[in-house]
């Protein structure tokens, strides 16, 4: 890692969003840099997942804008995101329910390929060898987050702490260059939460950046390179864990000591 | 490549291939209305696996479709017949048709794509009965599609100086016309069911899928939902333009009330019963359901004959009763369809516990 000089992957900048009288963010500026585990905390209702949704394209901010990998990133459609390279899980889980798990992965291959209709109604030797290699990806992105042996169930039907992993290798298949996980470690145990960070710790080291949203304070403080403070939709603080857990309006907001 | 090689398969393809070719020799020794129903049950066939698209794949819910099968007859009727004079080949009319409904399709998706479930089904419904009731109207100021009167003397399929209509020698075997039909809707039914069978494991049909499954998931996973489902409304309206320009051409006559809002319920309940998303089961849907009222029309009123002497019930009203109740009965007892796809059992079995 080149602590020494930070590149910049995600800028926000004074990012607003507001419902009706209620604002979500107030003027948001944060700075991810390629290959770091970034968290991102706060207390409930802090606005973290409007964050998230922002960048990601779900909402369009009323104010303020991102900068991703150099480029502005356009806030209009959310498949442009995951185009550009971001990918997300969601808080509360949300995968294809009635499609395998391979099936899941093999969709979030879709950004990445290119057969259409035409395609597949002649199932032409370029449209069976993609194909081939989405299957050979997904099994493989599977094995990386190790339910290699749950390939075939439906997705519904797997286990919560192996639901929240197909999530992340769903999200993998997209080749994010920026990966945002969304509270993955929400209702896991410790022995599952432990998997997790090794899991989160694997992808950076495989050198995907992470966002990483999260209520676990010890698994944010002990993982992130840098963490930011959300409070009332404020950027409260953004600096190293050591720092972060010092910070008197911290401990004042969010950490309740 | 193999499992076309395997001895079984082979077989059980060859036994398909006797009996297709065979069954409407079988049905015309009860008359050539019985063929003419066959001919009725492959298009049906058709028309499903069409929708099938939108709603089994997509899981769009579509009470329109009936308006792209429309569109597509009226193109046949316009551009083959006596009406404007005009009698463009098969080669041309059935792109146009399709094309047309493709357009139409488009046309029906682009303000629907943010509706879903009920309120997607309102607008479809809706936009249904708009079609019917353009093609009962647009013959005033300037006469289109002669109103209400429909349009008569439609050029039959010709292919290659080969007529469809009348009878036809061919080594030694008499063909009539809707046995020739017949063939002709075999061969288009097995194409559109190659073709569902290739998508549906495509990178388009996953595509589907997720969107029936999570629109927000798809979304953030890079699918442009907006293309895609633009994309099966096109493409299952495509193939409805495309039976519509066949039925057209079998019939002879078009006019509006071929195309009711009863007519779409109909194909949809074929999709439904049969199992959604799963073609050997809308396949069966479409078969039954196109074959069992005419079973009925015949049935039932010999059948009161027999048990009790006279007519009690109008045999017609009788029909729609039994053939309701039959619905009605199928959806107690087999909630995913006669025959579901191996998920979707699951996936319902597993609801019930």
């Amino acid at each position: 890692m080149s602590a020494n000089l930070p590149v910049p992957l995600l800028e926000a900048k004074a990012v607003a969003k507001h419902f009706g009288g209620v604002k979500a963010l107030r003027d948001v500026s944060l700075t991810i840099r390629r290959g770091e585990i970034y968290g991102l905390i706060g207390p409930n209702g802090a606005g973290k997942t409007t964050f998230f949704n922002c960048m990601t394209g779900l909402y369009v901010p009323d104010g303020g804008g991102f900068v991703f990998a150099g480029a502005p990133l356009v806030a209009d459609a959310p498949h442009r995101a995951a185009e550009r390279g971001i990918a997300r899980t969601f808080q509360n889980i949300r995968l294809f329910g009635n499609m395998t798990a391979l099936e899941n992965v093999m969709v979030g291959r879709h950004v990445r390929t290119r057969a259409g209709v035409l395609g597949a109604m002649l199932n032409n030797a370029a449209t069976k060898a993609e194909e081939a290699a989405i299957r050979q990806r997904a099994i493989d992105l599977l094995h990386y987050v190790r339910i290699e042996d749950r390939a075939d169930d439906l997705a519904k039907n797997l286990s919560y702490g192996d639901q929240r992993r197909l999530e992340i290798a769903r999200a993998l298949a997209t080749e994010p260059k920026l990966l945002c996980l969304d509270e993955p470690a929400a209702g896991m145990n410790a022995t599952e939460t432990a998997e997790l960070r090794e899991l989160i710790e694997g992808i950076r080291r495989d050198g995907t950046t992470i966002l990483l949203i999260e209520h676990d304070v010890k698994l944010v403080m002990g993982l992130c390179d840098r963490v930011a403070v959300l409070d009332y939709g404020a950027l409260v603080i953004e600096d190293v864990p050591a720092v972060v857990q010092k910070d008197q309006r911290v401990i004042e907001a969010y950490l309740g000591a | 490549m193999n499992k076309w090689l395997n001895p079984r398969s082979a077989f059980g393809i060859a036994l398909i291939t006797i009996a297709l070719l065979g069954l409407p020799f079988v049905a015309a020794m009860g008359g050539q209305a019985w063929v003419r129903i066959l001919d009725f049950a492959i298009l049906y066939v058709f028309l499903a696996l069409g929708l099938n698209i939108v709603v089994g794949f997509a899981g769009l819910l579509d009470l329109g479709y009936i308006a792209f099968y429309a569109v597509g007859a009226y193109t046949w009727a316009l551009l083959a017949s006596p009406h404007f004079g005009l009698h463009l080949p098969i080669w041309a009319i059935l792109p146009i048709g399709a094309g047309l409904a493709c357009i139409a399709g488009v046309l029906l998706g682009s303000p629907t794509l943010k509706l879903r479930g009920d309120y997607l089904a309102i607008v479809t419904l809706g936009f249904g009965e708009i079609v019917r009731i353009f093609m009962n109207n647009l013959n005033a100021p300037i006469n289109i599609t002669n109103g209400p009167q429909g349009i008569t003397l439609i050029d039959p399929v010709t292919i290659g100086g080969l007529k469809f209509s009348g009878n036809t020698q061919l080594f030694g075997l008499t063909l009539s016309g809707p046995m020739k039909y017949y063939y002709l809707l075999v061969a288009l039914a097995i194409l559109v069911i190659i073709i569902n069978l290739r998508l549906q494991h495509s990178r388009i049909g996953r595509a589907w899928q997720a969107i029936r499954e999570d629109e927000i998931a798809a979304k953030a996973v890079g699918i442009n939902t907006r293309n895609i489902k633009l994309l099966a409304f096109a493409m299952g309206a495509s193939f409805g333009g495309i039976a519509g320009g066949v039925f057209a051409a079998m019939q002879g006559f078009v006019s509006p009330e071929s195309f009711s809002l009863m007519e779409s319920i109909m194909i949809l309940a074929m999709v439904v019963l049969g199992g959604m998303g799963h073609i050997p089961g809308v396949i069966l849907g479409a078969v039954l359901l196109s074959i069992l009222p005419e079973v009925l029309r015949y049935g039932v009123g010999p059948a009161q004959m027999a048990l009790f002497g006279k007519m009690l019930v109008d045999p017609e009203s009788l029909r729609m009763l039994v053939f309701g109740l039959a619905l009605v009965l199928v959806m107690r007892f087999k909630p995913a369809g006669l025959w579901p796809s191996p998920e979707r059992k699951r996936e319902l079995s597993e609801a019930a516990k």
